[in-house]
Formats: structure tokens, sequence, C-alpha cells
């Protein structure tokens, strides 16, 4: 407990001096979202019918824009190898950089869902929708995020593997997210969707924690 | 790179490991840490594989990588370690003192230069209470001062019974005349 709370506070430390790196993703979701109206042009039912999709679209990519940094710094820095030959509580470490980086990249989603809503012309039902498919989805996509990150940390430019690693896994949260949304707009019980997100969530949170450890012991050693 | 290793280090014992550069000092740390594996031959901590024993919680391990983070002040990195080690917070401007950093504890690590962030890094030894020292080149960047004092150290740890496996280029036979040293060859 006591390391979680350290390393929770380094990161938010690190996070408020390095503002690039929340801002960045955080840009690039909105940035996407106002295009697409523009690009779009005046077809209101056909943006509303769209929005999911672009939504969660936009959401995937840019959790996976703010993923690769999460380890990257510790372990040219040596801060993990030293974390780890010295086994410290490495799992309260992980779940620290977890906790923050959901706070840092998909909290401000959630906050500006009202906006995108209006921006895509959803109706309030449809909003409520995408908050609670983002309340439950986006933790996931942390948390698949970091198992990437911790992967892919000692390639060089891990990037574009990270992408191939993970957007795979995110296929399944995006067809039942936007069709939450999608159920929604239409005026129907969406509990279904929610419930398998949910299940989702469980299993990830249970299981991938572990194997972010797992990952960066043998990326260090 | 190396073969034919034996080496024991018993507590209250420095242990230098020499060698050209390439010879594979700072790979055969990292096996001594556990963060390697050898081909060949087992590393062992009384008496016990290194990883059904409590080996890595009587370790402190520094290796050439600083692990300092460049944005974060020199007291923030003692908070960290302090609950990455499980100590009680002590009062990390005493500890920063003795390393010749009074007046530095708040600015960014960045704007402090080579050898100063080497003492950063080098302070965890006065908060750690644990029993083995893996130290990778730790008078890199030091001055004069600053290597007198982490001897010191050293020999303090040493009197309280730790034990200190360090690579360097430094003699240090004159402050540490019960040293063991172990000169690597280099080669292809």
């Amino acid at each position: 407990m006591v390391m979680f709370k350290a390393a929770f506070v380094r990161e938010w430390r690190l996070l408020a001096r390095q503002k690039a790196d929340w801002l960045n993703p955080l840009m690039f979701f909105l940035i996407v979202l106002t295009l697409f109206p523009l690009g779009i042009g005046a077809k209101p039912n056909l943006l509303a019918e769209i929005a999911p999709g672009i939504i969660w679209i936009a959401a995937l990519l840019s959790v996976l824009l703010g993923a690769e940094r999460l380890f990257k710094d510790d372990f040219r820095q040596g801060v993990l190898e030293q974390l780890v030959a010295a086994e410290q509580p490495l799992l309260a470490y992980v779940l620290a950089k977890i906790v923050s980086s959901w706070c840092s990249t998909a909290l401000p989603l959630l906050l500006m869902s009202p906006l995108i809503a209006l921006l895509l012309g959803l109706d309030s039902a449809a909003w409520l929708a995408v908050l609670l498919t983002l309340l439950l989805g986006t933790p996931l996509l942390n948390l698949l995020a970091a198992l990437g990150a911790a992967l892919t940390l000692s390639a060089d430019k891990g990037g574009i593997l990270l992408a191939l690693l993970i957007l795979p896994l995110y296929i399944p949260l995006l067809i039942f997210a936007s069709a939450a949304v999608d159920q929604a707009s239409l005026g129907l019980d969406y509990s279904g969707q929610l419930a398998v997100l949910s299940a989702m969530l469980c299993l990830a949170l249970a299981l991938v924690p572990l194997a972010v450890l797992k990952a960066l012991k043998l990326n260090v050693g | 790179m190396f073969e034919a290793v034996n080496l024991q280090l018993t507590a209250g014992q420095l242990l230098q490991i020499g060698g050209k550069n390439g010879a594979g000092k700072s790979s055969l740390l990292r096996i001594l840490a556990g963060l390697a594996q050898p081909d060949d031959g087992e590393v062992l901590w009384q008496n016990l594989p290194l990883t059904e024993s409590d080996f890595p919680q009587n370790l402190c391990f520094i290796g050439h990588l600083s692990g300092i983070q460049p944005q974060l002040t020199a007291l923030e990195h003692l908070e960290f370690w302090q609950a990455a080690f499980g100590l009680k917070p002590a009062d990390g401007y005493q500890v920063l003192a003795t390393l010749g950093l009074a007046g530095l504890e708040d600015i960014p690590c960045q704007l402090l230069s080579a050898g100063q962030q080497r003492r950063v890094s080098l302070a965890r030894l006065w908060l750690t209470k644990r029993a083995l020292w893996i130290l990778d080149e730790p008078f890199t960047a030091l001055d004069q001062s600053a290597i007198l004092l982490l001897q010191q150290k050293f020999t303090e740890h040493l009197i309280q019974g730790g034990a200190i496996i360090l690579t360097t280029h430094q003699p240090l036979t004159q402050h540490f005349p019960a040293a063991q040293l172990l000169e690597l060859a280099y080669r292809w």
C-alpha cells in the first residue's frame, strides 16, 4: 500500500511535469471527433448513426497513443531493473501505473463526453450509454495497453508492434461498446452489452496486472 | 565472455571486480543480482539458489543506469525509494546534506551535474538497511570528496556486517586491505 501510494504520487508528479504525455492523446481524441462532422457534412442523422463507432475508435487509438510511454522511461533509466532485482513491491508499482494512466488518459474522455455527444448530435439516452460504456471499457483499454507496453518494452521502436499486439484484443470491446450505444440511441435495453463489458473488465483486472509483472521481469532480465 | 568464475563472499567482506572494458564485469554483476541467468553454473545465497532464498529482500542493486528521473527532484527520489524499501520516512534533507546536496533538494535532477545526479542515486545507500550491495561503477563522475564519503560509507557498512560487490577501476586496496579482487580477462 505504501509502495502503491509512493508510485502513484511519483507518477502524478511526472505527469504534471511532462504535460505532453497526457495532453497529446487527449488532443488527438478531440481533433478526430471534431473532424468527423466537418468531413461528413450537414447530415446530422448519418452522424448520429455512426457516432458510437467513431467515439470508440477515437478513444481506443488515443489510449494506444499514450501507452508506449508507460514503462519506457523507467526502463531506460534503470528504475525497473532496480525494482526487479531487489524484489520491491512491483505489483503495487504496476497497479499504480495502470490507475494513473487511466486517470490521465481515460478520465478526461469521460468528462468530455457531454461535449462529444453534443458535437455528434447524440440524444441524452445515447450519451448515457456512451458514458457507461466508456466507464466500463476504458479501464480495460488501459489494462491491455499496459500489457502491450510491458511486452514491447525492450523493442526499440515498439509503437507499431504494440498496436499490432493490442488492437486485436480491443475488437470485442469495440463491438460490444458501440452496440450498446447503438441500442441506446434506438431506445432499446443495452444491459446485456454492459454485462459483457463488466465481465471482460473483471477478467482483465484479475489477470492483466500479473501478466504485466511477468513481462516486465522478462524484459529486464 | 567469462568462465570458471568461483567466488565466495561472507558478511563484512568487499569484493571488487576488475577487468578491461568489455570483459564482462557488468554482466557478471547482473548474474550475481539475479537479473540474468548464467549459461552454466549457479549463484547461491546462504547455500540456497537465489530464487528460493530471501536474497532479493537483502539486496540493494545500483546498476550503471542511475535510476534518476530527470523531471523529479532529489527529495522526491528519496521518498520513492523509502517506500520501495519499505522504510519509514526518514529525514531526506539530512541525507542529502551529508552528500553535499544541501540547497539542491527541490531542483529537478535534470538541472544537476552528472556527479550530483550520481550522488542522488547513491543516496539510497544511506537509506537502506539491506545487507548486500551490488554496485556497478559507483565512483563514476564523482569528485574526490564524494569518493571519500562513499568509501567511508562502505567501511561503515562492512563493520555492521554487510557485504559489497562492486566494479570499479579505482584502486581500493589501500582503504580496504581485506578486499577480494577478481580480475576478469578480456577475450573474444
